[in-house]
């Protein structure tokens, strides 16, 4: 096989592969962040948390309850939205009218709380969790070995964003949403009880963000920091693509991953803030994101 | 036989600390086209929000149908029948024209369909795919109407759909109130321009600081105009 700078072409593509697996992470849960900012106006901190919270129960349902991986891409997701339609209603709900700074510092509380009381109860350590059987082996693509699991993450996550975008985009719901985030009164004049549609965009949004963790459980460890780690780099991505973007926050997360997977290849040590050098870049050149609306 | 639909009495509002209504009181039959008159800031475009509830900090009594206005949720307003073309139209930058048009949910049957309002506004048609916000100011206005007629309100409150139009937009926006009228809808006009006021309305209100301080059939000021120019200060 070629080398391409001096790297063997397998590695590299390996290297974009992890990238886009990666990328999936970032593409659910910028989409879900750039939602949640676009409707409510309300930069979720507690994503990650979200996300680590979906992990943790599609660990504990398989540790407690026997629920296997299946279930789980159904149940936890339900569970965790449940559980942001609650914090919607009882505390985001009561904070849109002051200052944007309020629900900031909630959310932010919020996964610091969630996060301590997971380390709490169940220590810092990685919890592992078994690749469902049926997505167990290997794809060999003759140029690079693949595992079906990992396809299988980039297969479904791109495939829901898709879903989302086409939801939000093409519906009529779709249309109610975008409508409500423009001018939500004169939505409410026309009939539309716009409340509920954020209680229940909200829940949906980290429904998602829990979708993700249990794509996450049998990669990553399922550990209490998983989160933290991942949503410093989402909030980048988000800020790349432009705040308030749907399309634009998954395009971005998928090709961020590849970016950050080629650094991987070509300059280890610079791998961990690629992501905020392009952010820095894009900044300053166009500072509402590449597919942000210029005002 | 006239039969009472909105009766409006000691409505006060505000936005914020601000006391904008301070008791405004008039009333609306089935089929009447009445108009809010007054100079700016009077508060015609606050009753209004006030009646649709984009305002929520109102006092007194607003009744359409038998349904106390204050007490139903915004969003269930809408349901009664009430239709609101805002005085800033209100298309979405995010809709296309199709999108707008479709925005609002039906909530009566025996509203128009797309051929329809199609024939009613011909600036409209083909234009489906382009957004909402790239048609002229008129095309907007137009589409504002438009969407509410769909939905089958029976009751719609237009704010100055006239205001910035050229004279034959104008003159289409007349031939769409002339429509509206004979299908039986009710409609509140609230509008700056005197003769198109005149030209369309049954009956005329005159707002002043929140309240109503006149009130005048078309007759009357039809025969002499200049009975308004006190209160509008022309
Ligand atoms: N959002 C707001 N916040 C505070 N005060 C407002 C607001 N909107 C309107 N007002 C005030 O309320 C008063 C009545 O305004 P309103 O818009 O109802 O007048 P109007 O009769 O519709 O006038 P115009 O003919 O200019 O449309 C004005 O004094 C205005 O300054
Ligand atoms: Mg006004």
């Amino acid at each position: 096989m070629p080398d391409i700078f001096g790297v063997p072409v397998v590695v590299l593509l390996g290297q974009i592969m992890l990238g886009l697996i990666n990328g999936s992470f970032y593409a659910v849960l910028s989409l879900g962040l750039a939602v949640i900012f676009g409707m409510l106006n309300v930069i979720n901190f507690a994503h990650g948390a979200f996300y680590m919270f979906g992990a943790f129960v599609t660990w504990l349902c398989l540790s407690y309850l026997g629920l296997n991986y299946w279930a789980s891409l159904i149940v936890v997701p339900v569970v965790v939205g449940a559980f942001g339609v609650l914090v919607e209603r009882l505390a985001l709900r009561h904070l849109y009218r002051i200052d944007h700074l309020y629900s900031l510092l909630f959310t932010f509380g919020l996964a610091l709380a969630m996060e301590g009381l997971f380390r709490y109860v169940f220590g810092s350590a990685g919890k592992p969790y078994p690749v469902p059987e049926a997505l167990t082996g290997i794809f060999n693509l003759g140029f690079m070995i693949l595992p079906i699991y990992r396809a299988w993450v980039i297969v479904a996550s791109v495939t829901v964003c898709l879903l989302v975008w086409l939801v939000i985009e093409k519906t009529r719901l779709g249309a109610w949403l975008r409508a409500a985030t423009e001018n939500p009164s004169l939505v409410t004049a026309f009939g539309i009880n716009v409340p509920l549609l954020l209680t229940l965009t909200y829940g949906f949004c980290v429904g998602l963000a829990g979708f993700a963790g249990v794509l996450a459980a049998p990669i990553y460890q399922v550990s209490p920091g998983m989160g933290s780690n991942l949503i410093i780099v989402v909030f980048a991505v988000v800020v790349i693509g432009g705040l308030g973007s749907i399309g634009g926050s998954i395009l971005t997360g998928l090709a961020l991953g590849v970016i950050e997977g080629l650094t991987k290849t070509f300059y280890p040590s610079g791998s961990t803030m690629v992501i905020f050098v392009v952010m820095v870049l894009v900044l300053i050149v166009r500072p509402a994101g590449l597919f942000g609306r210029e005002t | 036989m006239t039969e009472r639909r909105l009766t409006v009495a000691n409505l006060h509002s505000w936005y914020g600390e601000s006391h904008i209504l301070h008791g405004a009181e008039f009333h609306v039959n089935r089929g009447e086209v009445v108009t809010l008159l007054g100079r700016n800031g009077a508060g015609k475009t606050t009753t209004m929000r006030a009646l649709m509830g984009v305002l929520r900090k109102r006092t007194g009594t607003a009744t359409l149908d038998g349904h106390d206005l204050l007490a139903t949720a915004p969003h269930r307003i809408a349901r009664l029948g009430l239709g609101y073309v805002p005085e800033e139209r209100g298309i979405f930058s995010s809709l296309t024209v199709a999108e707008n048009l479709v925005l609002p949910p039906i909530v009566r049957s025996g509203g128009m369909n797309v051929a329809q309002i199609h024939d009613l506004f011909p600036n409209l048609k083909g234009r489906d795919r382009i957004i909402g916000t790239r048609l002229s100011g008129g095309e907007q206005q137009m589409l504002a109407i438009a969407r509410i007629l769909r939905t089958g309100a029976d009751f719609i409150l237009l704010d100055e759909p006239t205001e910035g139009l050229a004279p034959v937009i104008v003159e289409d926006i007349a031939r769409a109130l002339g429509t509206l009228k004979s299908l039986g809808l009710t409609i509140i006009l609230v509008e700056q321009n005197i003769r198109f006021a005149v030209a369309n309305a049954d009956r005329h209100y005159v707002m002043e600081q929140g309240r109503i301080v006149n009130e005048f059939t078309n007759e009357a000021l039809k025969a002499d105009m200049s009975r308004i120019d006190a209160y509008l200060g022309v």
